[in-house]
Formats: C-alpha cells, structure tokens, sequence
C-alpha cells in the first residue's frame, strides 16, 4: 500500500510506451500507433475490465462443468469408471498416494480456483481504483502468470493418456466432456489474466483519472 | 520521435459509434460459456431418468456410483448412494436410472442383484467376477409405477420377455429338484423349473416350470410329467436296463414329461395343472380312476404287512395298504386287525376287460357279485427272507357264504386265513386228534399181546428145534437115496449106455422096415392086381 508514493508515474509524466517494442513516446495521445512498429499505444489496455470480467465470469461457469463432469472415462476388462478431477484426488488420496493426490489436487483444482479469485479480487479492487495492498497485487498478478502455465497439466494427462492407452478390448481411455471445459477454465483464466492490465492496480483515486481516460478514450483497436 | 499532433476531436466522432458495440462483442464470451454449460446441465437433467429404491439383504459386490443397473446388458442406471436401513434388516440402493428405462418403474419390475453364481443350472454371472456384480432389470408391465423395489435375492429364472409357457405340477415332494433343474422332452432341454412352494395344507408342493417357445406346444392335455431325477434301474428276463436322462439329471435331477403314445391331445394352456410322477413307468400308467376304501379284519398276526403294502389280484397291483390297527370286538370277545386297504376298482376292471355295459351295475353291486362268487381277502407271505406279507384278493369258490353290508363306510370286505395259517390249523387239528388217542391203553394190551406173543414165539421155537431134532436126519436120508436113483438113471441116459446102443438099433432096423413098406406100398400102387394075382414076372416067366 506504500508502494508509489512520490514515485511518478508515466501516465502522470505524459509518456506513453508501445506494448510491442517497448518504445517510450512523449505527449502521445492515446490509441496512437507507435512510430517505429505501428502498434497502437494506450495508456491503460482499452476495456481492460471489461474483458477479464467477460472472460472471468465464463470461466467461473465452465469451472462448475469441469469439476462437476467426468474428465477422464477409462474402459477396461473390469468395467468402465468415469473420474472426475476430484474423484481422481479421491481415488489416489485413498489409495495412500499422498503425493500424487495433492499434485493433482492443486494443480487441477486450487490453482483455477487461486486464478480465478485472485484475478477477481483484482479486477474488483482495479474497478474500484482500491489503494489496497497495491504492491502485493501487483506480486500476486505476477505469480498468477508464473503459475497459469502449469494449469494445464490434467489436460495434458488425460490427453497423453487417451493416445497411449489404447488397448482395445482390454483397457482404453478416453476424454470426457470435463476435461473440454476444464480446458476451456484454462484457456479462459490466461485470457483473463492477459487482458487484465496489472498497471490498474497502481492506479488509485487520488491518481490521474486514468478511469476516465479509459471510459472515454477512443478505441480503434479490435485485434488486440 | 516526432509525432503528429493529432486533435482529438477529429478522431472521436468515427470512433465513438464503434465504441458502442465493440467491446460488447467480448460478452459473448461468457454467454457462450453460459450456453454450454446451460446445454452440458440440461443434457445431463434429461438423461436422468427417475430415481428408485431397491432393498437388498446385502450389499455384497455394490459400490455406490459405480454399480450399474443393466437390462439385456444395456445400462440403465446406476447406483447412487447404498445406505443401511434404519432397522439394519436390509440395504436401501439408490439407483439413478436413465431416461429411457422410466418404463423400469412399473409396480412388478424386478431387480436382482448378479453375481458369479453356482447352482443346479450351471455357473452363472462368470462376467462380473472381473467387472463387479451388477443389478439386473426385468421390466414389469403394470401400468403402476412406485419408487420402491424389493430386490430378489437369486435372479429369476424366467423372465418376461421370455417366450414359452408356464404349467403348474402337483407332487408329493420336490425330489433332488432345485430352482432351474432342467425339463426334458425327448432328452432335449426345453425349460426349467421356476419355482416351488410347499400347499398351504403342507400336503404337497406346487411346482411352476416354465417350458419355453416353441417347445411349449408339445406339451398337451394329456401330457405326463414325471422325475427324471437320478438313474433308473430296471432288471428283468431281458436284462439290466439302466435308464437316465442326461449325465446332469443323476446329480442334479430334473423333470421330463411326455404323452403316452403321443397322443398329446389339444396343446395345453399357461398355468394347467398337472402331476407330477415319481418314475416315467408311473406317468406311463393309465390314471387309477375313483379309489374305493375296504376295510379287512384279521384274526392273525399282522407282522410284516406295513401301510403301503401291496394289494393284489392275481399278481396285478390293485391297490394298497392305508393303515392297520387292532381292535377288541366286544361281541366275539376277542381282538381281530382291522386293516384299510384302498383299491382302484379301474385297474382291476381294466384287467376284466369290462365291456360297455359296465353302467348297468353300480360298483357296489359288482363287489357284491364278486363276494358273492367268492372274492376274499388273505395274507400271503411276499418275501420269505423279510417276511413281508401283502394283501392279496382272490376267489376263494369253497369259502363260507357271506352276506356283505354295503352301506357301510368303509365296506367290510370278508376274509379267510391265510394258506400258512390253514396248515397250522389243520396241524393243530391232527394233534388235538392225536391227543385223545389212549395211548396207556394201548400199551397196556400191547404189553399183553406181546407177551403172549412171547409164548407163541418160544413155542414156534420149540416146534423148530424138534423139527430139526427128528425130522432132519430123515430128510437127509431121504434126499441120499434119491441122488443115488439120480446117478443110476444118469448113467442109465449116457451116450455110451447099452440101452442107447440097443435103442439105436432098434430104431435102424424101425427104419429099414419102414424103407420095405414104402416099397411094397409104392408097387401096390402101381400094380394093385398082384395083390390077387401075383407079381406079373411071375406070369410072364
């Protein structure tokens, strides 16, 4: 929370940088494409609340699915069984494999849980130009992009799984639907957290009305 | 670094209509998500069909969430949650089943739980020793449905999509038979025993088999089921014959049926009746017809003659023995055995070859008729070695005339002892006869007649001593001279005797004037003149 003060910040200077080639322009006005790569430059990502709000909340429904549907459907001599992520854990906890079961446990559950949360509390507290704990919100965005990347380790399990076993008759594994929306709260968190731009959390109320740059400024960028 | 200063003015109008719509475009991401998972909830919600509760008395080889609920090996549900009941009598299983199995829910569905399974009709449910027992379905057809079951404990033998015909037989008891014991036609397997239960009286047991499409036509009005349980052993003048309806029968017993002579009559309805007989020889019998009750009263042992004896005529079983007793007959003053036969007037009437007119006489006036002419009951020894005696009836033509009552209940047969028995009797008769013999007596004057005898004897002797004394010297005397005349006439015969010689003679010189005679006579003959006139040489010379 004592993170910025006296520090200026480049919105406060006036200095705009290109998110491509990092380029700093002085008095660029917002939506400018940058000079030497032709991106457009803003000084906040446009609509950055917006986006991670549609993605986070689409994540959040297809978390329930995920969690809810079998991800993993195995077919053997001694009948079918239908896992689901937590049945998974279940079944390994059970069985005495701690270790395995808590990997799973949180790479496949907690982690898109810890995403989820986390970015929400961050897009509520940005919307809210909260003050609150800036530094370690700007920490916990970081680590989220450091962890996003192992979320999907399930997905790569089950897949690896369904193409190696395949015996027929005797054993085969196949996706359920689960893995597909587990997938999908993956893929939609990354998104989240990309179109989440981290330099909101620094701005507060008594900061540059960058609320009201964002909400007026002209956004000609649709590729993004 | 130079940039164009742009106003801002000039860009904004263009901007501003797009703004509107744009960054609303990124809500259609979640709405997608909305849309699947809406579409993912509605395709599960109208997969789930109803729920119901099955009661087990165990929960041996369930798993809740994993137990499926099969039918014709499709799924049709599984197993949610398997719970103790709060009596802890039974188990409630909850079972989620599918859409398409709603029509499961009809009041008379059953469900059973299968297992690998060993019993009389072989193994079963080999399958789930690997995969886990399931809860087999046979889908009921009332039009009630309930949300409760009572699980069978052992599947159903017959189920209802099952083709064929289910017939009830009556029996003594149920024999080796067990649930899915087979049913033969022709050694050939054509269904199983569904199920038995003992009458409600207790006297016999109901069994239900269930006879399958499209073998069930076979079975007519006049079919006769019997046991084909075990092996059957028949030894007569042509040998041991060893009859048995498949190796399984012997262990595992079974039923067979068949018509006699084939001639199965019209193909019979689900659920007839029929009996159920102990031996393929029995089922083979023409029914007994109308059983009439006889009572016989004995005044002789009844040792080894049991209920269940055989009655017969003339070697042909006509009936049997129902109970015997004793019973003291205040009028005679004497105990006599009362024993209940009970004969099938049929048989005996069939071996009569009674004709049509049979109607004209009641059967209590043809027993009167039989009596009449003699019929009586006796006691014959069937084995000698056990001793078991039978009741045996036949025409006794010289027995005492007696009048039969038929208006009683049972009616009173009469009887006459039996042949040993005779022989005792008449035995006893000769002793009785030969006790009165005065035997003392009699010695008495034998001793007298002997010893009188005695002097006759001792004087007979006295008579041959003096015999021998006088008269034998004589006689030798006597038979010396008459060998001696022997001699003298024997040599007086020889050959070489001068009487011979002389007889020789005599009869030469006998023959030579017997030659001369011939002579004469023949020239006589010739010339009968010269007995007057001479020899004619004579006249001539």
């Amino acid at each position: 929370m004592t993170a910025p003060r006296g520090i200026e910040t480049a919105a406060e200077l006036g200095l705009l940088s290109c998110p491509h080639c990092g380029t700093v322009w002085r008095e660029a006005a917002d939506g400018e494409p940058c000079a030497r790569c032709g991106t457009r430059m803003h000084r906040r990502k446009p609509h950055s609340i917006q986006r991670t709000w549609a993605y986070l909340i689409a994540a959040c429904i297809m978390y329930l699915p995920a969690n809810l549907l079998p991800v993993m459907i195995t077919k053997s001599l001694l009948g079918s069984q239908y896992d689901t992520i937590l049945s998974g854990v279940i079944y390994f906890w059970v069985s005495g494999a701690y270790g395995l079961a808590a990997i799973i446990f949180i790479a496949s559950f907690l982690v898109p849980l810890f995403k989820l949360s986390a970015l929400i509390l961050l897009a509520v507290l940005a919307q809210r130009h909260s003050d609150w704990r800036q530094l370690e919100r700007a920490r916990l965005y970081h680590m989220l992009e450091i962890i996003g990347r192992w979320s999907m380790l399930d997905v790569f399990v089950v897949s690896l799984l369904a193409g190696l076993v395949r015996i027929q008759g005797f054993a085969e594994i196949s996706a359920g639907v689960g893995i597909a929306a587990f997938g999908a709260v993956v893929v939609l968190t990354m998104m989240a957290s990309l179109s989440f731009d981290p330099r909101l959390s620094w701005d507060s109320r008594n900061t540059i009305p960058a609320e009201e740059h964002e909400r007026n400024m002209p956004n000609k960028e649709q590729g993004a | 670094m130079t940039e164009q200063d742009k106003t801002p003015p000039l860009a904004e109008p263009v901007v501003v209509r797009r703004r509107n719509w744009l960054p609303s475009l990124i809500w259609f991401i979640p709405i997608v998500a909305a849309l699947v998972g809406i579409a993912l909830v509605a395709r599960i919600l109208m997969e789930r069909g109803p729920e119901v509760v099955l009661t087990f008395k165990t929960a041996e080889g369930l798993e809740a969430g994993k137990t499926a609920v099969k039918y014709k090996d499709v799924q049709i549900g599984t197993v949610q949650t398997i719970r103790l009941a709060s009596d802890r009598s039974h188990v409630r299983v909850q079972v989620q089943l599918t859409k398409e199995a709603k029509s499961f829910t009809a009041e008379d569905t059953r469900f059973w739980v299968v297992r690998p399974r060993l019993d009389t009709s072989g193994i079963s449910g080999l399958g789930t020793l690997l995969s886990g027992a399931y809860i087999g379905a046979d889908a009921g057809s009332s039009s009630e449905t309930v949300s409760e079951f009572t699980g069978l404990e052992a599947p159903p033998i017959v189920t209802r999509d099952a083709s064929g015909k289910q017939f009830l037989l009556r029996a003594r008891d149920v024999g080796s038979l067990g649930i899915g014991s087979p049913v033969y036609f022709r050694r050939i397997k054509v269904g199983q025993l569904a199920a038995y239960e003992l009458d409600a009286d207790g006297r016999g047991v109901t069994l239900r088999v269930f006879v399958n499409a499209p073998y069930d036509k076979f079975v007519g009005a006049n079919t006769r089921f019997w046991h084909a349980s075990g092996l059957d052993v028949e030894l007569n003048a042509s040998g041991v014959k060893l009859r048995t309806q498949s190796l399984a029968t012997i262990v595992l017993g079974g039923i067979a049926f068949q018509a006699p002579d084939d001639a199965m009559g019209p193909t019979a309805q689900e659920n007839t009746i029929f009996a159920l007989a102990q031996d393929e020889t029995t089922a083979m019998k023409q029914p007994d017809g109308p059983s009439q009750t006889l009572l016989l009263y004995f005044n002789q042992s009844l040792r080894g003659l049991s209920p269940g004896a055989v009655v017969d005529f003339r070697g042909v079983e006509i009936g049997e023995v129902k109970s015997i007793g004793v019973e003291f007959d205040r009028l005679a003053n004497q105990f006599r055995m009362p024993v209940l036969i009970q004969v099938y007037p049929d048989r005996l009437r069939r071996d009569i070859g009674d004709g049509p007119g049979e109607s004209r006489y009641t059967q209590l006036d043809r027993l009167k008729f039989l009596v009449d002419k003699g019929l009586r009951a006796q006691l014959r020894t069937g084995n000698l070695l056990t001793g078991q005696i039978y009741v045996a009836l036949d025409f006794f033509p010289r027995a005492a005339p007696v009048k039969v009552d038929i208006t009683q209940n049972p009616i009173e047969l009469p009887t006459v002892p039996s042949g040993l028995e005779e022989i005792q009797a008449q035995l006893g008769d000769i002793a009785r006869k030969l006790n009165k013999v005065p035997f003392d007596e009699i010695g008495r004057d034998l001793r007298k007649t002997l010893g009188t005898l005695n002097k006759t004897l001792v004087g007979a002797e006295q008579l041959a001593a003096s015999l021998k004394n006088d008269v034998s010297p004589e006689m030798t005397a006597a038979m010396k001279d008459v060998r001696k005349t022997l001699n003298n006439a024997d040599k007086t015969l020889a050959d070489d005797s001068p009487l011979q010689q002389d007889m020789r003679q005599t009869l030469q010189e006998v023959t030579r004037a017997a030659n001369s005679l011939r002579i004469l006579t023949d020239y006589l003959e010739r010339h009968p003149e010269s007995l007057l006139r001479g020899k004619p040489e004579d006249k001539k010379q």
